[in-house]
């Protein structure tokens, strides 16, 4: 074992029926490091955090961990914690109904008896310390998700923890919140922790990690220090192929012949949701693609949730094609060929247990309607049709999708909306917690539809990915739309400014 | 050994595993279990006879026939049981009382107000129709309460469940009345001429006709997606309320088919012990067909068996002299194996014990 | 479909709703009876009618008796439950009923209820089930001698003189006063004669069903039998069944004698028409018994009420309509 680092795996393998997950996997993290673990999806990240917490049991290779002569026997998340690995996850694991304190110490405490005034008092000086903005005894659940995430850390550090894993912890997060976190994660290192941190936003590597090892198809491709590999180089190397394709998307995307004068496909006059959104006017024409921007709650979510009918809709007037309809359920929508991927695919996305196939074909099927089963060799078909156009990786159309990545979870569902072939397609997030990869698949996938003449909804809470895809952006604040902006005014700068409502 | 064998093994080791690995094997295997074990205790078990009946023409007898015959009631309610479970992650567990509703609905509808008539006073179909109705009726009335009221299944039909079977005695005034014309028995017994008991042809008709439903609609897809993830169907135009509401009342409709085999099996029906428990047993198919009681995917098949395998299990247990009231404490030492079975854990452990017992095997595998 | 669904559900809320005003009437109509008008008040608590045919036939006798016309005040309360029973009794009291009649539905917990009456000189009356508290702390008490309803049927049987007694003895709810009386008869005959042999017992919990069931695993065993001794009508019938899809004769000149309990007149009837042999009376008319003590006072603290066996041989129309119940 080398002299400063705290946690080597040698030689890692994982099996799983069919598929190598991991082979001859090596990995060293140092003393009071910030190691970014990168790779698409199906790399091998999660399979590797997964066997060194003890929740997979690995097939070959060793870990070792500083302090530890013989190689350390890791059998379950208890083992990991024992020998001081905690892991802090993407959704919080902590009991919301507990008070900050109660779940810092909760299952930690010797004996049947506790000392809550001292427990209150210990956490109150280390939320202090790593100057984590909470009370001891407030209810964790009133919390943000940001100071939530950090208190689990706190709780992992305050166990004395030598390897901290953090599993996409920025996903949910505003850029301040982000900041926060960053902070919290430079004052651990200084105190000789080292942490992995998995992540799919390159700028936030940039920021803070100190080396990166990138996985692919669950080898090892190499471990590189910060300065040494420039942005373009590890996207390359995660994707493994020259990487121009970012280049490729711009030029591809041709606004210049949409017919504004055209009846647009879709038209709002004062829609107005019953989820806090102000009544706003709305409009997109055939092969438009537009974006709702805004901050986190802007309502940018409820605004496309209002159009497809997903909420309850109070008032307003809906045109499709210039002919008023009434849309107060998804079912009309969709029979009025829109199309909505939600922004939270877990909950209102996938039907974990059902098939990728079945998952394909459920929206065409539901506009078919009950008694117009789509037959057995027909879904086969479509199923197979998409899963090659859309390259979507699975072990077959019978897979449940919720053993497929979130990647590729993402593309069944947007498999679902293609086929139900749609004039207007929503996509709320579709780029969301994907690698970049696939993030790019799908922007290329947008512009495309557009140029065969389909109108796409875009949102996304990457400004640069909207500039890339969008010709027009309506910006929202506090449920209002506050502007439009389209043309030259495409530009972060600007895009900025809308948001933040500074009227220049 | 040759190459050629052990490959044939490996083959043949494949074809076991994914066999095990199928839902349908947990009943197939407790029949076989059930089969074997009579077989072995005593093999005259299987025996089955065409004899004479009283009324003089022959008919099929011996303990497989009861069995096919006895469980019809159950594989009926299994296949709504199954749809309930699947869609409203919950089960029905006033089917019992309901049954005691739909027999009173006949035999009110035949008796009319006199309880011993000599004659039927409505015709046959008639009082089947009606008893349908009611049957959905309180089929709709559960599934409003889970459906649009949100209340969790056990606890909606728990009303139901207390209150079914005084409504049964006060459809006809506290009065059981019995009906005499022997034609009404055919339904319970048999037809004249045929030697096979008439609930299994009704069973038959049942399960093709849910064969049909499954193959021709969505009610498969449908019920499944609902009861994994009600946000995503609602959004994929799928009105889960709807389909929830629409479950119940197959059950219902199910109910009424058992209520009225009931019925005819005895011409009368007491309304305090008739179809007792068989609420349980209806969940205990489910379950026993691998499906799981939490709702999303099922398969009706499985649940069909596992209702055989429960009657299966009961007329084995009648013939060893097992205590009627014991019964229950057998089924429940099922319930028990089949629970900790399906648990996660145990099947992890299971996974490491095989992996210890056969590490080539597995290592080829994932090579 | 979404029309159908309003109309479906508004019918069902109707009914649900019709059904509760039921409740309600009945409920206020007792409470509404009248006070002070010469008429003897007394309080009735009894099991729940729907639990039996006996249970029914007892409840309309008791109705049929206690009216105004014979100069009572009658007020009804029914409950399986022991302690729902012994609250409504406090109730009665409270009420100041003259009399307190009980069919308790469990033995244990009533001396304080009853020591509350006592004071405040309600006088009580038990019919079809004792209980355990003392004597002086009721009345009188009318029941059914359960094991003497089993020795009159397994003598009737006895007397049959068969050369063999091969019997499947068919038993209620275990426990119950009724299967402990019914069995205990049968168990010592079948103990002391080497020519008795009980080829089957089992409990078909008073369930037809069941006891098909039961017998039909018998046949398809192929054990020899001869006779059925099942504990009430309902388990007769059932076995009955059973019978007749194995073409097994029975009642008089077949090769199964079938005996029965409770008298249900449908149960008579197969007797009249000689499909059975025998059903043992299990008498629910108390009434009389109870009026007759309440206008003419107790001669003595428990009443064993009169009860037949019936016989095929002898059975006729009118026994079916006066002990039919």
């Amino acid at each position: 074992m080398e002299k400063n680092s705290v946690l080597e795996m040698r030689g890692i393998c994982k099996y799983f029926p069919g598929v190598r997950a991991l082979e001859q996997v090596d990995f060293t993290l140092r003393e009071g490091e910030i190691h970014a673990l990168m790779g698409e999806n199906g790399a091998g990240k999660s399979t590797l955090i997964k066997v060194l917490t003890g929740v997979y049991h690995k097939d070959g290779g060793e870990v070792y961990i500083k302090g530890i002569d013989k190689p350390a026997v890791i059998r379950s998340p208890q083992d990991a914690q024992n020998v001081g690995i905690s892991t802090v996850y993407q959704e919080i694991t902590l009991c919301p109904n507990l008070t900050v304190a109660e779940n810092m110490y909760i299952g930690r405490t010797k004996g049947l008896l506790t000392n809550w005034k001292k427990i209150n008092a210990d956490a109150g000086k280390l939320l202090d310390d790593l100057g984590i903005p909470a009370i001891p005894g407030q209810q964790l659940g009133s919390c943000s998700i940001a100071v939530q995430q950090m208190i689990a850390i706190a709780r992992a550090v305050d166990m004395n923890c030598k390897v901290l894993i953090l599993d996409e912890p920025t996903s949910s997060l505003d850029e301040q919140e982000v900041a926060k976190l960053f902070k919290l994660m430079l004052d651990l290192k200084k105190k000789g922790v080292g942490i992995i941190f998995v992540t799919h936003f390159l700028e936030q590597v940039y920021e803070v990690c100190d080396r990166i090892t990138v996985l692919r198809d669950g080898k090892l491709v190499g471990e590189y220090v910060i300065e040494d590999l420039p942005r373009v180089q590890l996207v390359s190397k995660m994707l493994g192929k020259d990487f121009d394709d970012m280049a490729d998307i711009k030029s591809e995307s041709d606004t210049e012949n949409i017919d504004y004068s055209s009846t647009p496909v879709y038209q709002a006059k004062g829609l107005e949701g019953t989820t806090g959104i102000k009544p706003f006017d709305f409009s997109i024409h055939k092969g438009e693609v537009n974006g709702f921007t805004g901050l986190l709650g802007s309502g940018r979510s409820e605004c496309v949730r209002a159009i497809f009918g997903a909420d309850k809709v109070n008032g307003g007037e809906v045109l499709i094609d210039g002919k008023p309809v009434k849309i107060n359920k998804p079912l009309d929508a969709m029979k009025n060929g829109i199309s909505y991927l939600p922004e939270d695919r877990k909950r209102d996305g996938i039907v974990g247990d059902l098939s990728v196939r079945d998952n394909i074909i459920l929206a065409l099927q539901v506009m078919k309607g009950f008694f117009k089963p789509i037959s057995r060799a027909q879904a086969e078909e479509f199923a197979d049709e998409y899963i090659k156009l859309l390259n979507i990786k699975t072990a077959s159309s019978e897979t449940p999708i919720k053993s497929l990545s979130g990647g590729n979870q993402q593309k069944v569902i947007l498999a679902r909306w293609l086929l139900a072939n749609p004039k207007y397609l929503i996509l709320d997030e579709p780029t969301r917690g994907i690698d970049i990869g696939t993030k790019v698949e799908i922007q290329k996938l947008v512009l495309k539809l557009a140029g065969e003449g389909k109108s796409v909804t875009f949102i996304s809470s990457e400004i640069d990915e909207m500039i890339r895809t969008c010709s027009r952006l309506v910006v929202l604040r506090d449920g209002k739309v506050v502007g439009e902006l389209k043309g030259d005014e495409l530009t972060q700068n600007k895009i900025m400014a809308t948001i933040a409502g500074g009227e220049s | 050994m040759s190459s050629n064998t052990v490959k044939k093994q490996t083959s043949l080791a494949g074809l076991a595993k994914s066999v095990v690995r199928k839902q349908i094997f947990i009943p197939i295997a407790a029949l076989l279990i059930l089969v074997l074990f009579n077989l072995i205790a005593d093999p005259s078990f299987f025996q089955i006879t065409l004899q004479p009946n009283s009324e003089g023409y022959n008919v099929l007898s011996g303990n497989i026939i009861s069995i096919i015959d006895r469980a019809s009631e159950l594989v009926i309610l299994a296949i709504g049981m199954t749809l309930v479970t699947s869609a409203s992650g919950g089960q029905d567990i006033s089917v019992g009382a309901t049954i005691a509703i739909a027999g009173s609905v006949v035999l009110r509808v035949l008796c009319g107000s006199n309880t011993r008539p000599d004659t039927l006073q409505a015709p046959v179909i008639v009082a089947f129709i009606v008893c349908c109705l009611v049957s959905m009726l309180f089929g709709a009335f559960n599934g409003t309460l889970v459906a649009y009221f949100k209340i969790q299944p056990m606890v909606a039909t728990l009303i139901m469940f207390t209150a079914g079977r005084s409504i049964a005695a006060w459809i006809n005034n506290n009065e059981l009345p019995v009906i005499s014309d022997p034609k009404f028995a055919y339904y319970g017994n048999f037809i004249p001429g045929i030697p096979i008991p008439t609930p299994v042809f009704i069973t038959a008709a049942c399960l093709i006709v849910i064969a049909l439903v499954l193959k021709f609609t969505n009610l498969r897809l449908y019920s499944q997606a609902v009861g994994i993830n009600p946000h995503s169907s609602r959004l994929n135009g799928i009105n889960p309320q709807m389909i929830k509401f629409i479950t119940f009342v197959i059950l219902g409709l199910c109910v009424a088919v058992a209520g009225f085999i009931k019925v005819s099996r005895l011409s009368t029906i007491n309304y305090s012990v008739v179809a007792k428990d068989i609420e349980m047993d209806a969940i205990l198919a489910v379950a026993l067909g691998g499906n799981a009681l939490g709702g999303g995917k099922f398969n009706m098949t499985a649940s069909v068996i596992g209702a055989y395998v429960i009657q299966f299990l009961t007329t084995t247990l009648y013939k060893y002299d097992v205590d009627s009231a014991a019964i229950s404490a057998y089924k429940a030492v099922v319930v028990i194996i089949l629970v900790v079975l399906s648990a996660p854990i145990v099947r992890e452990k299971m996974g490491e014990v095989k992996k210890k017992l056969f590490p080539a095997k597995t290592a080829k595998e994932a090579a | 479909m979404k029309k159908f669904l309003k109309t479906l559900i508004g019918a069902t809320l109707a009914f649900s709703m019709a059904f509760g005003a039921v409740g309600c009437a009945a409920k206020q109509a007792a409470e509404a009876a009248g006070e002070g008008n010469g008429l003897i008040k007394v309080g009735i608590i009894n099991n729940d009618p729907n639990e039996s045919g006996y249970r029914t036939a007892n409840d309309r006798d008791m109705k049929a008796t206690f009216t105004e016309e014979n100069g009572y005040e009658a007020s009804f309360y029914y409950s399986l439950k022991n302690e729902d029973q012994i609250a409504a009794a406090q109730q009665f009291v409270q009420d100041e009923v003259d009399y307190l009649l009980i069919s308790a539905a469990g033995t244990s917990g009533w001396d304080s209820v009853l020591q509350d009456a006592q004071d405040a000189g309600i006088k009580v009356i038990l019919f079809d089930r004792t209980i355990d508290a003392d004597e002086s702390l009721y009345e009188a008490s009318i029941v059914s001698d359960m094991a003497q309803e089993g020795q009159t049927a397994v003598d009737w049987l006895a007397g049959q003189n068969l050369d063999e007694y091969n019997i499947i003895h068919l038993q209620g709810v275990m426990g119950s006063s009724a299967q402990i009386g019914r069995s205990g008869a049968l168990q010592d005959m079948a103990d002391s004669n080497a020519n008795w042999n009980i080829v089957k017992q089992q409990t078909a919990e008073w369930n037809a069903e069941t006891a098909q069931q039961i017998v039909q695993s018998v046949i398809d065993s192929g054990t020899e039998f001869n006779v059925i001794y099942a504990e009430n009508d309902d388990m007769a019938r059932g076995a009955v069944q059973a019978l007749d899809a194995a073409n097994i004769s029975h009642g008089i000149g077949g090769d199964v004698i079938i005996m029965g309990f409770d008298c249900n007149s449908w149960a008579l009837e197969e007797l009249l028409a000689g499909n059975w042999n025998y059903d043992g009376q299990c008498n629910p008319f108390q009434a009389s018994y109870i009026d007759d003590i309440i206008k003419n006072g107790a001669s003595e603290k428990v009443v064993i009420m009169e009860e037949r066996g019936f016989e095929a041989a002898t059975i006729t129309q009118e026994d079916v309509d006066n002990y039919g119940i």
